[in-house]
């Protein structure tokens, strides 16, 4: 097995700080985030509130830090969800062929007929408040397609593999094959496709916040850059609304990183692109 | 087979996709009954008054008549019309077609921009690869890569309008408005084209027929823009061609940030006013202009690379 590319340690270094910024973040927060102090807003950097307050006089980085908490859990249901759902029809439809295989490749193509986002906001305005639960089963709603496609796309190559045949020809179930002799040899382009949507998750969970669509729970981070927008022109703001942003940066970059270098060690026909 | 075999079965797949598309956002937009009314008729509004917007949307009928309606409104061209008042309103393609050209110009405008800096970027880097001129194109690709457009997009703002005075500010209209808005929109799609042009022409770089081109003496310029650009190109195209929903999505931030009329505008809108008649049409043209640019996309793809028409 060759290593992992230094690039793609870091990737994966700085996705292992979100992890721990999201489990920690809301225990080492200075302040109560939704703590109103009117006097005090729009405070600038440093003194008592380091990265100053919004426009209610609330503390920024502890908005920063729950948000992250919010964008740990978002982004881990909504991968893991969607990497199950799509691995396993993906897996069943490449194993079975036939009726199946049409049936799971039709829809593919009706949620892959518009862009992803309008699909999650024709989801997402169904109520006018969307919780938590609603905005990820919108986004896992046409998550697990690229997960499917990539887990057929194998399957498809794996099945007329000779150690395939040969658990068939020793009298393996089918379910025994796709579990024990087909999952396992997906795991690289699995963690690949993971790893590159993590980034994709949160981009698209912070848009629906922007836009006002997102979950109406405490703090995350496209609400967030929202006000920082929606208050602009006030001087000394630009870092309320930079804060996230960054935060954002980093979590898309970690994960671009870390699937370039996973996807060059598990195909290194890939390597460079 | 042939390419005008290849359009119409084209044209049939996507005619299903983009079916079943609006059977699904039909569906989701009508799981709760009731709520529109609420908006439309307002809080002290009559129980006739109700009943009268609610017979106006259709809501009183079963939910599959309900869809056959829709279907109905989709052949005769008006894609439904706007309650309480359908008379004196515009029909609901009427007030997508209103809005439409900004959208069209502003992704357009985007798509411009990402080809215009993206190609040249990764060519400089391909050509000068390894050196500290590839590093800046690289890294430059990679911060367009992960800069989120909430974030670009107001930053631009404040920087070009409020700070150096030099672009326009938000609700202005014209050219000069859509520089900003185009650049916000473009960069994207222009990370992405540098990098994958750098990739592609690498590649290209070192295939045998550059080797002989190179051997018979050509000039290193023929060599690099005759021989490997064109060829370096192909996949680059696809991949831009194939990225315009992308830009269709940012299209909404941007239109927000920079307070410009247009589907994005006009689909958020409609979101919160529960217009439903509005989101489902605005879903629907964008589906079906998606999806011929997708097919475009696949027949330019093979008219380009005869390889591709044979296979």
């Amino acid at each position: 097995m060759n290593k992992l590319s230094p690039s793609g340690m870091i990737g994966l270094a700085m996705l292992a700080v979100f992890v721990i910024v999201g489990v920690l973040g809301p225990l080492i927060a200075p302040y109560d985030p939704s703590q109103i102090d009117l006097l005090h807003g729009f405070a600038p950097m440093g003194g008592e509130h380091w990265l100053g307050t919004d426009s209610n006089g609330a503390d920024a980085l502890s908005q920063l830090l729950w948000g992250a908490r919010e964008a740990l859990i978002f982004s881990l249901g909504v991968v893991s969800a969607s990497a199950l759902i799509g691995f396993t029809l993906g897996i069943v439809a490449g194993y079975f062929g036939g009726w199946i295989d049409e049936l799971v490749m039709r829809i593919v193509d009706v949620l892959l007929a518009f862009p992803g986002l309008l699909l999650n906001i024709a989801i997402v305005a169904v109520v006018k408040r969307p919780g938590l639960g609603l905005v990820m089963a919108a986004l896992i709603a046409n998550g697990w397609v690229g997960y499917a496609r990539v887990a057929r796309g194998q399957v498809l190559a794996l099945r007329e593999r000779d150690f395939v045949l040969a658990a068939r020809a020793v009298g393996a179930s089918n379910r025994r094959i796709m579990r024990r002799h087909i999952a396992p040899n997906l795991l690289g382009p699995l963690l690949v496709q993971m790893s590159f949507s993590f980034g994709t998750v949160i981009l698209v969970e912070a848009t629906l916040s922007f836009l006002g669509l997102g979950p109406q729970i405490d703090y995350t981070w496209g609400a967030m850059l929202s006000q920082g927008r929606a208050f602009l022109g006030h001087a000394g703001f630009l870092h309320y609304a930079l804060a996230p942003g960054f935060a954002i940066m980093w979590v898309v970059l970690a994960a671009n990183l870390a699937g370039d270098g996973l996807r060059d060690r598990y195909d290194p026909q890939q390597r460079g692109r | 087979m042939s390419i005008g075999s290849f359009i119409l079965r084209r044209l049939g797949s996507g005619a299903i996709a983009v079916l079943g598309a609006s059977l699904l956002v039909f569906l989701f937009l009508h799981m709760v009954p009731g709520d529109p009314v609420d908006l439309l008729a307002g809080g002290d509004a009559t129980p006739g008054q109700r009943k009268a917007i609610e017979e106006c949307m259709g809501l009183d009928k079963p939910l599959a008549t309900q869809f056959t309606d829709f279907l109905d409104h989709i052949a005769d061209g008006s894609l439904g019309h706007q309650c309480p008042d359908p008379k004196n309103k515009p029909t609901v393609l009427g007030r997508v077609l209103y809005v439409m050209p900004n959208t069209v110009a502003l992704t357009f405008a985007g798509m411009l921009v990402a080809f215009v800096l993206g190609i040249p970027l990764g060519i400089l880097a391909a050509v000068r690869r390894g050196t500290w001129v590839d590093t800046a194109a690289t890294t430059l690709s990679l911060a367009g890569l992960t800069m989120p457009l909430m974030l670009l997009a107001p930053v631009l703002l404040l920087v070009f309008f409020v700070h150096l005075g030099w672009a326009p500010g938000p609700t202005e209209t014209g050219l000069a408005a859509l520089v900003l808005p185009a650049f916000a929109i473009g960069v994207h799609l222009m990370a992405m084209l540098a990098r994958m042009t750098r990739t592609s022409m690498v590649d290209v770089l070192g295939e045998d027929y550059i080797r002989t081109a190179r051997a018979k003496g050509l000039s290193e310029g023929t060599v690099r823009y005759r021989h490997a650009l064109r060829n370096s190109l192909l996949p680059v195209i696809t991949v831009a061609g194939l990225q315009f929903g992308s830009l269709l999505s940012g299209a909404l931030v941007v239109e927000q940030v920079f307070a410009r009329p247009g589907l994005g505008t006009l689909l958020l809108d409609a979101i919160n006013e529960r217009n439903y008649p509005i989101v489902q049409g605005v879903v629907l043209v964008v589906a079906v202009i998606y999806m011929v640019v997708n097919m475009l996309v696949d027949l330019a793809y093979g008219l380009v690379d005869p390889r591709i028409r044979r296979a």
